[in-house]
């Protein structure tokens, strides 16, 4: 990639994430906490903020893309308002998972993997979130949701858009 | 300290916060104030307790009476019938005495309230346990105590743990006393002890409620673990998602500071251990023990070339001993009761306790500590409570999506490392997944054969190739289109994979497709060529 053509702002974004870097900097491997860190600052690593990592932790940028592809985790695309998480492990397939990954699909209107047009959803998947005496469950934002089915998640969905509208 | 008549014990879990947990605490707590009752009833909040799908759960002592789905608008009448007059409150679902087929059955016999083994387990659910003074109180830290006071060498340590048979709970089963041998040994003056909180097997959080519910333990533990190494470093790698785990268990390392119990001379016996939280980033095969140090690293999570095993080139090159979670929390009370004592609990060969989580279609899913060797029957029907809605038991998947489906032949299995491997079997991270009747096989493999495929870390070619391929071959045949020919495809990729794969995850997907295959042949051979047999009725 061309890192001279990359534009780089001076605001409290990158300047939060620059202290944090100062601060880790001398510990042994501190890449993947720097990129936790990026991500909880910006909400997802664009190449701007992957570009940033690199120069500041003097490392090569292949390096720093390497990561951030590896890992779940980490995101290159923005997000919605809201990213709503559907559990696809085991326990929470042989408990329905499926039925209620359609319905939110069908009430949204998305795919997996992308947002609303009004950017207020980001529809994702994971495996197991360690919470599969509630199955079939999701996360939205932090919030473990349990026992899922169709209805319950519609009745979710329309409750976060209501708690928007008040 | 006072002396107090009544004990009430609120879990606190994600499930329990969003059911008004939290607002069920406050109201009673404030009405045991109003009530000047505060020198004898004593409200503890602790960490979950294993019973799930239950809202807010309040358990009461001495009487050991659970309530269930409490809402903060029945706290009133708890506290003035239960706690101010000693009557049940029957309206409220609680277990005393539950109607089962026509029977009354004990609370203590049936369910997961039901006594169990707790060795590991031991302090969930009976004390506060982030609070310091609750936990030393309850033995906490006291092995610690007996090394230093006894002044017990790292030596003299490891032969205990090898002694007591002790085996890995994290899926490999290795001794674990032979481990930290090998870590001593390895010359080098600067060593590291891992704990590996990656529990990425799906169907498992038995080391979440170790995190979450006794972080001291687990702490505890690793400053044996490190002074019997020889490190003076330990890491507890927690995978991303697990946020109230990082959150409590960083709380636990922070108390455990200030006691001076982590940092620099140890309660003044001149044993220096400190811990520090990594934050996993959402990989499966970063629990894999050499994957893990890489992602420790800061690198893509890809497991290297053993040997050299972590043993003798570890973190940072640097001998070093990776050790699950549960197994560590072993570790206390094997100091503190002996060798011996370990060894008669459980089966030849698997000393010990194991804890279990039971999933799927069963009446309570939740989690259990029982003796190893406990046959798979009792563990899904006395705690389990059975399949649900008395349906008929289909399958038991065992150990995750590395694990193997069982049918009802083998209910009978004991659950210890030796009799699992005799019927082919693993005890893998002790997840038991039960299936009723009317659950297909196919679309449970079509699933797990997918999580490989996204997991497969890309690094070899058997695996990479391999698990895709078996997922087009199990789309093909769930959907009636496969053959004969695809089944035995499929076997023979697995095979392949077993023999060719870097590292044990491409290794281990013959688990789940063989035994699926040969346990449940009738499932696959009665869908092939339905599409084909279709259109020709049809026509
Ligand atoms: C793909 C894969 C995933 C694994 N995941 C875990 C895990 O989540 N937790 C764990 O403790 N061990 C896991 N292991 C096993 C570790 O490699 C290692 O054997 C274990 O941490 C050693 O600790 P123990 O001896 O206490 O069991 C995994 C192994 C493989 C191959
Ligand atoms: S399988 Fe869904 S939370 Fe574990």
């Amino acid at each position: 990639m061309e890192t001279e053509s990359l534009h780089i702002p001076d605001n409290d974004h990158y300047r939060e994430l620059k202290k944090f870097i100062e601060e880790h900097r001398n510990t042994p491997g501190p890449l993947i906490q720097v990129l936790h860190k990026a991500q909880g600052i910006f909400g997802y690593l664009p190449k701007e903020v992957q570009f940033f990592v690199a120069r500041e932790l003097n490392i090569p940028f292949s390096k720093v893309y390497g990561v951030v592809t590896f890992y779940n985790f980490f995101r290159t695309e923005p997000i919605g308002k809201h990213v709503i998480n559907v559990c696809l492990g085991t326990a929470c397939h042989v408990k329905g998972a499926k039925d209620v990954i359609d319905a939110i699909k069908k009430e949204l209107n998305i795919e997996v993997g992308s947002t609303t047009e009004d950017k207020f959803f980001t529809l994702s998947t994971a495996r197991c979130f360690g919470a599969c005496g509630l199955a079939p469950v999701m996360v939205i934002d932090e919030e473990v949701y349990g026992r899922l089915s169709p209805q319950k998640v519609i009745n979710i969905i329309k409750d976060f858009k209501k708690a928007e509208t008040n | 300290m006072s002396f107090y008549r009544m004990h009430i014990i609120i879990p606190m879990d994600e499930e329990a916060v969003e059911h008004g947990a939290i607002e069920v605490k406050r109201e009673l707590s404030e009405l045991i104030e109003k009530n000047n009752l505060k020198d004898e009833v004593k409200v503890i909040e602790t960490g979950p307790v294993g019973v799930v799908g239950k809202g807010v759960v309040m358990i009461i002592y001495p009487e050991r009476l659970y309530y269930y789905n409490v809402k903060p608008s029945d706290v009133k009448e708890i506290f003035e019938e239960h706690i101010v007059k000693g009557r049940i409150v029957k309206r409220i679902e609680h277990d005393y005495g539950e109607k089962r087929a026509g029977k009354i059955v004990d609370y203590k016999t049936v369910g997961l309230t039901r006594e169990q083994k707790r060795v590991v387990l031991d302090r969930c659910s009976i004390i506060n346990t982030l609070d310091m003074e609750e936990v030393i109180a309850k033995g906490g830290y006291s092995a610690i105590e007996k090394i230093i006071s006894e002044k017990i060498k790292p030596e003299e340590i490891i032969e205990e743990v090898k002694n007591s048979g002790l085996r890995g709970r994290g899926g490999a089963g290795f001794p674990t006393g032979l481990k930290w041998d090998f870590t001593r040994r390895t010359p080098g003056d600067e060593k590291y002890l891992i704990c590996n909180a990656d529990e990425g097997e799906p169907g498992t959080y038995k080391d979440r409620l170790i995190l979450e519910g006794d972080p001291h333990k687990l702490i505890e533990a690793m400053i044996i673990g490190g002074y019997a190494v020889g490190a003076e470093k330990g890491y507890i790698y927690i995978r991303g998602e697990y946020q109230l785990s990082i959150e409590r268990t960083q709380k636990a390392i922070d108390d455990a500071r200030k006691f001076n119990l982590l940092g620099k001379n140890i309660l003044e016996s001149g044993i220096n251990f400190d811990i520090e939280i990594k934050k996993g980033a959402g990989a499966y095969v970063c629990g894999e023990e050499t994957a893990l140090i890489e992602s420790l690293e800061g690198k893509r999570g890809q497991p290297r070339k053993k040997p050299p095993y972590p043993v003798n080139k570890g973190l940072w090159e640097k001998p070093t001993a990776v050790n699950n979670v549960e197994t560590l929390a072993n570790i206390p009370a094997i100091i503190i009761n002996g060798a011996n004592w370990f060894k008669n609990l459980g089966a030849v060969n698997s000393s010990g306790t194991k804890v279990f989580t039971i999933l799927g279609h069963v009446e309570y899913p939740g989690l259990v500590e029982v003796e190893m060797g406990t046959p798979l029957k009792d563990i899904i029907n006395i705690y389990g409570g059975g399949v649900k809605k008395g349906k008929k038991f289909k399958a038991a998947l065992i150990g995750g999506a590395a694990g193997v489906f069982l049918s009802e032949k083998l209910l009978n299995v004991s659950m210890d490392y030796e009799s699992l491997k005799e019927n082919k079997a693993v005890l893998g991270s002790g997840a038991i997944l039960v299936m009723d009747e009317d659950t297909s096989i196919p679309e449970i493999l079509f699933s797990i054969l997918k999580f490989f495929a996204h997991e497969s870390c890309g690094q070899c070619s058997p695996c990479r190739i391999g698990t895709r391929h078996l997922v087009d071959l199990i789309y093909k045949i769930k959907n009636g289109e496969g053959t004969e020919k695809d089944l035995d495809m499929m076997l023979k990729i697995v095979e392949t994979m077993k023999e060719t794969s870097f590292c044990p995850l491409g290794q281990s997907v013959i688990m789940p497709v063989k035994s699926a295959l040969t346990n449940f042949k009738e499932d696959f051979i009665k869908i092939l060529n339905k599409k084909n047999n279709e259109e020709v009725l049809n026509a």
